[in-house]
């Protein structure tokens, strides 16, 4: 294990989903913020601010609301796996713990770039998360949670491409959820292996299609797990 | 259209300064399978700007008849797989499945195009041996299960690789919905050969060697503009296998070409 994944491992669920920023990485995402705009990120104005004065959080309007609602998706998913390492289930064997310890990291990676991606301006943020409803220590109630998060993260993200205009924004949602349809493969391999739930009647519809929801239908499932009150007034 | 044309059609429309490309998917039936895969880096170092196939129209159509050419492939390889006898229990129940999804692929893309007034291309002949490379391919389970696994990988880099052309189209979503059941298989038929679900790197595991294209780039960590190594905690490898990475079309169909009769 090198450092990085010490440091992920260590990552507390307790203290806001991000790690606090040191001065070193403050400069990073200062420049990646530029690289952002560099690749068309627009700056947002000042009535443009996710805060709304209910104190509730706007996911915004256009291709920048559909980035902070996949922010807001990869926060979710992030802070679920971190509490998952972070209380293993009674009887995680090794491959399980491989393989949520690796989607927590791939969720991770995505919260990141996410919160790196959007101008800060514009950007959501960080989410306050409610779990009471999971029992972490049942490996059944875990591992249906983690395939309703992966199911409803895919529905998600090809329910949403449509309303992307810029391309470099469709590619990278779909580098993102090709990896999510990965993970709800292996997660419902996990519950009921060699069969055919891994890509099963319940999920994948006539046609051989995968799922796809709006962001109302999908913020409707996600709001349960969500304290803080997330709307998505400017999209569908 | 047959399939042969569409490479053609595709290859004159990409801006190509050298011919060996064009060369070696015309002697690649001639060519041994390592031969062929051996040869294919150097064509694809040469394509520089996979764009310019799209600026030189490359439609809508094009692009789902490309799409339906992959579930053509896909269809036919699982039904005989299904039908070979060499599967039983969960494993014939995996492979019924997936049969299932690509069958109605086929179905779905076809009625699409006749829906948006195209032509279905039809269905070209396929040498699952690639040449006698994979003999045993409907006989020997694990051989068949490797290229299982090459086709779903590919299978899922193209469609990302189409995502952009069909931006703001109507199919966008179906091709999408796709998307991630291809992704599914993939990441079933890598966990039943003992793989992770997930590419790391530009691994190609424990696949042979000759495959290295199909992964080739998947070891990108450069994201929008981003090099995401360097905003997140988590490990390079671990950054690789979040983001799968697209294919052109002209790369697939280099791919493609080599179960081609």
């Amino acid at each position: 294990m090198d450092n990085k994944e010490i440091q992920s491992t260590k990552e507390s669920s307790s203290g806001g989903l991000n790690l606090r920023l040191d001065r070193r990485k403050f400069l990073v995402f200062t420049g990646v913020t530029a690289v952002g705009l560099a690749v068309g990120l627009q700056g947002c104005k000042d009535d443009e601010s996710p805060m709304q004065p209910d104190g509730s959080i706007d996911l915004g309007t256009g291709d920048i609301g559909v980035l902070n609602y996949a922010y807001a998706l990869e926060q979710l998913e992030a802070a679920f796996y971190i509490k998952v390492m972070e209380n293993p289930y009674s009887g995680m064997n090794n491959n399980e713990m491989t393989i949520l310890s690796e989607i927590r990291d791939h969720e991770i990676a995505h919260r990141d770039f996410f919160k790196a991606a959007i101008p800060a301006g514009s950007r959501i943020p960080e989410l306050e998360v409610n779990f009471s409803s999971i029992d972490f220590s049942n490996r059944q109630t875990v591992l249906e949670t983690a395939r309703t998060f992966e199911d409803l993260g895919v529905s998600a993200y090809n329910g949403a491409g449509y309303l992307l205009e810029n391309e470099t924004y469709l590619g990278l949602a779909g580098k993102i959820v090709s990896v999510e349809a990965r993970h709800a493969s292996a997660i419902r391999d996990l519950l009921q292996p060699g069969t055919a739930y891994y890509a099963g009647d319940d999920v994948i519809l006539a046609g051989g299609l995968d799922g796809q929801k709006k962001p109302s239908e999908v913020l409707a499932l996600a709001s349960s797990f969500i304290s803080s009150k997330v709307t998505a007034i400017n999209l569908p | 259209m047959k399939l042969e044309n569409l490479v053609t059609d595709i290859q004159s429309k990409v801006e190509d300064s050298n011919k060996s490309r064009r060369d070696m998917i015309g002697d690649i039936g001639k060519m041994g399978l390592s031969a062929a895969l051996a040869a294919i880096p150097f064509g694809l170092a040469t394509i520089t700007n996979p764009r310019q196939v799209k600026a030189q129209g490359s439609g809508v159509i094009d692009i789902l008849n490309f799409a339906l050419t992959l579930e053509y492939l896909e269809d036919e390889f699982y039904r005989k797989g299904v039908e070979s006898g060499i599967f039983s229990g969960s494993e014939l129940i995996v492979m019924q499945q997936i049969s299932k999804h690509e069958k109605a692929h086929v179905d779905l893309l076809k009625g699409a195009i006749s829906g948006a007034e195209g032509t279905p291309v039809s269905k070209p002949t396929f040498d699952f041996t690639a040449g006698g490379a994979f003999g045993d391919v409907f006989s020997n389970p694990q051989t068949f299960m490797a290229l299982a696994q090459a086709f779903e990988d590919t299978g899922v880099r193209a469609y990302k690789g189409q995502a952009g052309g069909l931006l703001g189209t109507d199919v966008l979503t179906v091709a999408l919905q796709i998307h991630s059941v291809e992704a599914r298989h993939a990441a079933q038929i890598r966990k039943m050969r003992g793989d992770k679900g997930w590419i790391t790197n530009a691994d190609f595991s424990s696949l042979p060697s000759a495959t290295a294209p199909i992964y080739a780039g998947e070891n990108n960590v450069m994201q929008g503009g981003v090099d995401v190594t360097t905003i997140t905690t988590v490990s390079r490898d671990r950054v690789t296998e979040a983001f799968d990475e697209p294919l052109s079309m002209q790369e697939v169909l280099n791919i493609a070409s080599l179960f081609l009769a």
